[in-house]
């Protein structure tokens, strides 16, 4: 991938997020701390500020040093979650990655987000979203198919009781919300496929 | 110092901060002891960096136990063991503990010398599982 085109998604990820921002901070009080919209802003606007510098770097190192700021600067149990996805995507992925490359990569990485949170699919997490998502991907579905696939499966989360996270406290009044942690992994997906389908 | 290490790991820095005071009462200055609260922007949270900072800090050959709060404290605190990477990693241990009771309890343990093992597990005696 072009240095450029690595910019690009990056501006894409931090321009949805920064846009859906409060969004996402009124998902998460309704069901969690209220902080996921400000955390996610903050760690993406950090990695915006670096995208050159990553975009330079082979593509397995570019997406591990995104995952590495991320942790550093979101602040909650997200920046831990999110910034294990791209390490172990930039673990996993070839320097030049076809769809089976990225597929396999992909797999690996949501594996490794569900060691990180101790969760599974089923849970109201941001696992829900990933899984289809890496579904799509496997059944060699277009860019705009995965991204509908994503929020297709954010929207699942909504009569979903949370296992996890600080929403699980609530119990049955988990029910009724989108979880916020889907909703940005839906997001972040629909933002880097329109950037790929755009090229 | 050879006792182990103890790391304080809260949400809020206020907690945190009285955590610690709590025992440095019980055991004084005899264990290594180091907290770290607070998403290091003046929010509540938790962060990797001032967690890898507080384990530097309350490091002992003996090992480190982190006490921590919510699933976000646990988390990250994992992580920054991760980051942290081996050796030192495997001399740190993460408990399943209430933060308060735990830190008070491990620190105790820890100023009669006992080991890391037995440190994390009076902690984690406190947690009905």
């Amino acid at each position: 991938m072009a240095a450029a085109d690595f910019s690009r998604l990056i501006a894409a990820a931090a321009d949805t997020i920064a846009a859906h921002a409060e969004e996402l901070t009124a998902l998460d009080q309704a069901i969690g701390d209220g902080d996921h919209g400000l955390n996610m802003k903050r760690g993406f606007e950090a990695v915006r500020a670096e995208a050159d510098a990553f975009a330079a770097k082979p593509l397995p190192d570019a997406l591990k040093a995104v995952g590495t700021k991320l942790v550093m600067t979101v602040g909650g149990a997200s920046g831990p979650l999110f910034g294990t996805l791209f390490m172990a995507l930039g673990k996993d992925l070839p320097a030049a990655p076809d769809r089976d490359g990225l597929t396999a990569a992909f797999g690996k990485a949501i594996e490794a987000v569900a060691a990180r949170g101790k969760s599974q699919v089923g849970q109201k997490t941001m696992l829900d979203v990933l899984q289809p998502v890496y579904e799509a991907l496997a059944q060699g579905k277009t860019a705009g198919e995965i991204a509908k696939a994503a929020d297709k499966a954010a929207e699942a989360t909504v009569p979903m009781r949370a296992l996890r996270g600080r929403a699980s406290f609530l119990g049955e009044r988990s029910i009724g919300h989108m979880d916020a942690g889907a909703r940005s992994t839906a997001l972040l997906v629909r933002a880097v496929a329109e950037a790929i389908e755009g090229n | 110092m050879s006792n182990v290490g103890i790391v304080i790991v809260s949400h809020s820095p206020l907690v945190a901060e009285g955590t610690a005071d709590m025992v440095r009462q019980m055991v004084g200055d005899e264990v290594p002891l180091a907290w770290c609260g607070g998403n290091g922007h003046g929010g509540l949270g938790t962060s990797v960096e001032a967690i890898m900072g507080a384990i530097d800090k309350a490091w002992s050959e003996a090992g480190v136990a982190i006490l921590v709060d919510l699933g976000g404290a646990e988390t990250n605190s994992e992580m920054a063991v991760e980051m942290i990477g081996e050796p030192r990693s495997h001399k740190i241990i993460v408990c399943n503990a209430p933060i308060v009771e735990g830190a008070v309890m491990a620190a105790t343990e820890s100023s009669g010398g006992a080991s890391l093992k037995e440190v994390v597990a009076t902690a984690h005696e406190l947690s009905p599982s």
